[in-house]
């Protein structure tokens, strides 16, 4: 965890890291109910990661501005009425200005309140860090969770309704419906079933695989690595102790 | 209508939101806990008595609370807010009075209620009553919480099963967990239906 001190580099880290090495949602597994629920339409999960990535920045910035005022004694109801406070906002603004997006996600835009990449940043991080190292940090976790959830959700888009749809949720978006697995009602190769939870939890659980597969990959290159690196150290002392006993 | 079909139609109630639109398998509420505790049979039946507790209890609360309060006052829009605050002191004072009646209960149980504050269950169920009746709001309490507290034992035995089974080492521990999960709700779509 970065300190008051932090160094460029370690902004950088605080930006980069939760983007992929510690993603929150492939790799320390948080917000998994609204990344299963609101992922079976591209445009619904990239509003769904706009309207997170405001509640997270607002509320991270503000806990680390007022990180010093809240007593210890409170802070996790402090920081709860704080994310509530953010998360009415964007409702009604996303009610006001894309009301698709605001019926589509329905209660999961209230569950952000309870969201633990929100409460978990506050604790781990808000609370103990600069004002811009958090909006950093804030600003890393909530591009990491929009990535997550387009990957989930443009698999899901396409196996489930053979379609991409643009234009349904956004209105500034003209309406525009790409084939990709269906080119009319009797050329229709797409597979119903991942527009339904189960196919969420198979699309999720077939990440969860790649990723474990990649984890794995990498440490056994690393030990490889390893074990030649040792291999050569003992052939080289090998070598030096021949070339002893010779002299 | 008469009180047996009243009867009938609250038992329906409960029958849909437990198993036809359970919570986790098809409505995806609490699946942070769902996927978090169920390693163990006995911690999964812990946590989720004590969901059945608090959502029951918050759900008794919180509607009454939203229509004879907030919506008069003209303040529904606070309605996230104020849910949040009854859950977290509910869970406080649960956990309070449970300490000093059954101590027993209390060393099985108190672990989880904390827990339970974040859990997106409750406030999804409680956010939901809001269009509902009273009558409706606590079938659908009673139902979503027992079919979590089903869906979590059932889901932790056949972890518990799968942890001896010598799979490809990615796909070990969660990954087969959450296809474990799809099996499930492939399993429940099979009701969709039953009860109109």
């Amino acid at each position: 965890m970065a300190t008051q001190t932090s160094t460029r580099g370690q902004h950088k880290q605080n930006f980069l890291n939760p983007i992929w090495k510690a993603n929150p949602l492939f790799v320390l597994l948080l917000g998994t109910c609204p990344a299963l629920a609101v992922t079976t339409s591209i445009e619904q999960a990239i509003g769904m990661g706009i309207l997170f990535t405001i509640v997270l920045v607002g509320s991270s910035v503000l806990i680390s501005l007022l990180r010093k005022i809240i007593p210890e004694e409170v802070e996790t109801p402090a920081y709860i009425i704080i994310i509530a406070t953010f998360v009415t906002i964007v409702k009604m603004l996303s009610e006001a200005f894309v009301p698709a997006l605001y019926e589509g996600l329905g209660v999961f835009l209230s569950l952000l309140v309870v969201n633990c990449i929100v409460l978990g940043r506050a604790e781990a991080f808000a609370k103990s860090n600069g004002v811009y190292d958090s909006f950093l940090d804030a600003l890393g976790n909530s591009l990491g969770y929009l990535i997550a959830l387009l990957i989930i959700s443009v698999v899901r888009e396409i196996l489930g309704t053979g379609v991409i749809t643009l234009g349904a949720v956004f209105p500034f978006i003209p309406k525009t419906v790409i084939p990709v697995l269906k080119y009319s009602s009797s050329l229709d190769f797409s597979i119903p079933l991942f527009a339904r939870p189960a196919g969420g939890f198979i699309v999720y659980g077939v990440v969860e695989a790649c990723i474990a597969a990649h984890t794995w990959h990498q440490k056994d290159k690393e030990m490889a690595a390893k074990r030649a690196a040792a291999q050569a150290a003992a052939a080289a002392r090998a070598k030096a102790q021949v070339a002893g006993e010779a002299k | 209508m008469t009180a047996t079909s009243v009867f009938t139609a609250f038992l329906l109630a409960i029958l849909s939101s437990m198993l036809i639109n359970n919570v986790v398998l098809s409505r995806f509420y609490g699946i942070c806990s769902f996927l978090g505790v169920s390693n163990k049979v006995k911690s999964s039946v812990g946590m989720g008595l004590a969901v059945v507790f608090v959502i029951i209890l918050a759900a008794l609360v919180s509607w009454p609370i939203y229509n004879y309060i907030l919506v008069p006052a003209g303040l529904a829009f606070l309605d996230t807010i104020v849910y949040i605050l009854v859950i977290a002191s509910l869970v406080q004072l649960v956990g309070l009075v449970i300490k000093k009646y059954s101590p027993a209960l209390y060393k099985s149980l108190g672990i989880y209620l904390p827990l339970i504050t974040t859990n997106c269950a409750v406030l999804g169920v409680v956010q939901e009553n809001n269009n509902y009746t009273f009558g409706n709001s606590m079938a659908n309490a009673i139902g979503t919480s027992v079919g979590y507290l089903i869906m979590i034992v059932l889901f932790s035995t056949i972890r518990d099963r799968l942890s001896g089974y010598d799979a490809q080492k990615s796909w070990k521990g969660l990954p087969l967990a959450l296809i474990t999960a799809a099996l499930m709700a492939m399993a429940i779509m099979g009701l969709s239906g039953m009860v109109a």
